[in-house]
């Protein structure tokens, strides 16, 4: 037998669960701020991590050499031989003296522009610029040196670069963290909500349990209903946080005012995850939740 | 069909297999309160009909959660199905109720779905599908007189199309067993007589049926047999009219 006077469709079967509860809002609220900030961690990261890289590469792509007068030579002259051994080297694209004004240039910020005295002694400084394929090493650079009977200390950054790796990695594992603290805040959100829901609907599980339903089957009502809660309310946190991306990627981004934070288009892909692992979060939360609680029934 | 105490005596070799409910000193109560019922023993026969009558509070609600397992008895042996349900473990339930139809005093309907969704709810749980369903839902419904009010959410409907509707959703899986509480409380003398008939149909396909009722006139007019609760204690009395019951119990027919 059909039904020819009524759309087939509207027998399709209305939620088992009432589908507006009125805590809703509060609830579409807390998991849209929590995916937000996670949303904004993960996005801080990985920006924090692309300006490390291309610090390490800066510094990895050069090296400083301290030439001490000695000899007889004068210091621009020791300085300018020093260059010169250092240009020979394999891996070594080009060994610059660095003249006093140069010198004086990155003194300015310390002592001011005009308070540098004429004879103040500078130290002589020659920048080497390194293959970035192949960079000569430190010992190369230094063996160089004492061909060419100079005394010098050489400097290849990697001090520097351990430093910069270390905080990128500091960066990474504290978003990871921030990550994690979020998605058991939302799992503990959600478990407190399906508790109370539980609660509130006892009279509409008690029927559905009277009607033969098992466990489980009201434990997948929950965790749709929560599931499906948070999957929007992530999304609306995640959407936020890509808006707020995309200020800072237009104001500033990779090459603008904020080369510290150099955020592109491609990490606000990272948004699209919170939806999913909102509702999956979500998802078991409720329905290990709902299953505790009914299995303490008798 | 006995009168008598237990079921055994008058029962045909076939009859007599199984009991498919079996009281056995069985005792009940809520929390620490005193027992409501207390020390029951009969058994109910497979395609058997009893109404169960008694004074208000004098626990028949109560005996009927019971049977469908809502409650457990607090001592004694209680055998559904063959199963004794005092250690049946939770998980095994869900499966014996689905055999079992419940029409509850309060009528127990989810007011946010509709006549249809209400009734077809057992199937959904029992996890069969709309398009196998759907016909058979809307057939039973118009059988008890609410055709025309598919889309009618139980709280607009009146006390006797809502104790139709739980009617509906109760016998909707073809139950083994049948409970009716008070399932003519509502209702006008017309209707009621055309409920008892619809559960006297429920039970010659086979359904095991026990009606709590207070009335009366409608208990006397069927011609079954009775099972009268006083004092949380059962007396089984014979059936005002005739025994065994015809197979067209007398007052029925319009
Ligand atoms: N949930 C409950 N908690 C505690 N006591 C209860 C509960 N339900 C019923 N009782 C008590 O158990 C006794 C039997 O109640 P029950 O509902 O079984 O009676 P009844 O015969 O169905 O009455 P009625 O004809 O009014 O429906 C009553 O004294 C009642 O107060
Ligand atoms: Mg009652």
């Amino acid at each position: 037998m059909t039904v020819q006077h009524h759309p087939a469709t509207a027998l399709q079967g209305a939620a088992i669960l009432p589908l507006k509860d009125g805590r809703d809002g509060g609830l579409v609220f807390t998991i849209a701020v929590l995916s937000f900030l996670a949303c904004i961690a993960v996005i801080a990261a990985l920006a924090a991590d692309r300006a490390a890289q291309g610090w390490a590469r800066q510094l990895a792509g050069s090296a400083t050499v301290q030439v001490r007068p000695m000899g007889g030579l004068s210091g621009p002259e020791a300085a300018a031989q020093a260059a010169e051994a250092l240009a020979g080297v394999k891996g070594v694209l080009e060994a610059r003296a660095m003249d006093r004004k140069s010198a004086e240039a990155l003194l300015e910020p310390w002592l001011g522009k005009g308070n540098i005295p004429a004879d103040l002694p500078l130290p002589q400084l020659v920048t080497v610029e390194l293959d970035p394929e192949k960079p000569a090493t430190a010992a190369a650079l230094n063996q160089a040196l004492k061909a060419a009977h100079l005394s010098a200390a050489v400097d290849d950054h990697s001090r520097w670069m351990a430093d910069v790796r270390a905080s990128s990695d500091t960066v990474r594992a504290s978003s990871a963290i921030a990550c994690l603290l979020i998605s058991a805040a939302a799992g503990a959100v959600i478990a407190f909500a399906t508790r109370q829901g539980l609660a509130a609907r006892r009279d509409i599980v008690e029927v559905l349990h009277l009607c033969g339903a098992e466990d489980p089957f009201v434990a997948r009502l929950f965790q749709k209903r929560f599931a499906g809660l948070a999957m929007r309310a992530s999304a609306y946190g995640a959407l936020a946080a890509a808006a707020v991306g995309a200020i800072l990627r237009l104001t500033g981004g990779s090459d603008g005012f904020s080369p510290a934070l150099p955020i592109a288009w491609t990490d606000l892909a990272a948004c699209v995850a919170a939806p999913v692992l909102g509702a999956t979060v979500a998802a078991v939360s409720a329905h290990s939740v709902a299953m505790a609680i009914l299995r303490e029934q008798v | 069909m006995s009168s008598q105490g237990t079921e055994f005596t008058t029962q045909t070799a076939l009859e007599a297999t199984i009991p498919v409910v079996s009281f056995e000193s069985v005792s009940m109560r809520y929390g620490q309160s005193p027992e409501v019922l207390r020390d029951l023993n009969f058994t109910l026969a497979t395609g058997s009909f009893h109404f169960l009558t008694g004074a208000s509070g004098a626990g028949k609600s109560s005996l009927l959660k019971l049977i469908y397992m809502a409650a457990r008895p607090s001592r004694g042996a209680l055998r559904i199905f063959d199963r004794d349900i005092s250690h049946t473990p939770r998980e095994h339930l869900p499966l014996l109720r689905r055999r079992i139809g419940v029409v509850f005093q309060e009528f127990r309907l989810l007011d946010h779905l509709n006549a249809f969704d209400n009734v077809a709810l057992p199937l959904r749980i029992a996890g069969r599908k709309v398009e196998d369903y759907q016909s058979d839902v809307v057939e039973l419904l118009e059988w008890v007189g609410l055709g025309h009010r598919l889309w009618a959410m139980p709280p607009t409907l009146s006390g006797g199309e809502k104790q139709r509707l739980s009617i509906a959703r109760a016998v909707v899986t073809k139950p083994d067993i049948l409970l009716a509480d008070e399932p003519t409380g509502n209702v006008d003398h017309a209707m009621a007589l055309r409920i008892l008939r619809l559960l006297v149909e429920l039970n010659r396909m086979g359904a095991t049926v026990v009606i709590a009722s207070h009335d009366q006139d409608l208990v006397a007019r069927s011609g079954m047999p009775v099972m009268h609760l006083e004092d949380g204690q059962l007396s089984t009395l014979a059936p005002t009219v005739s025994q065994p019951p015809t197979p067209e119990p007398v007052g029925l027919d319009e």
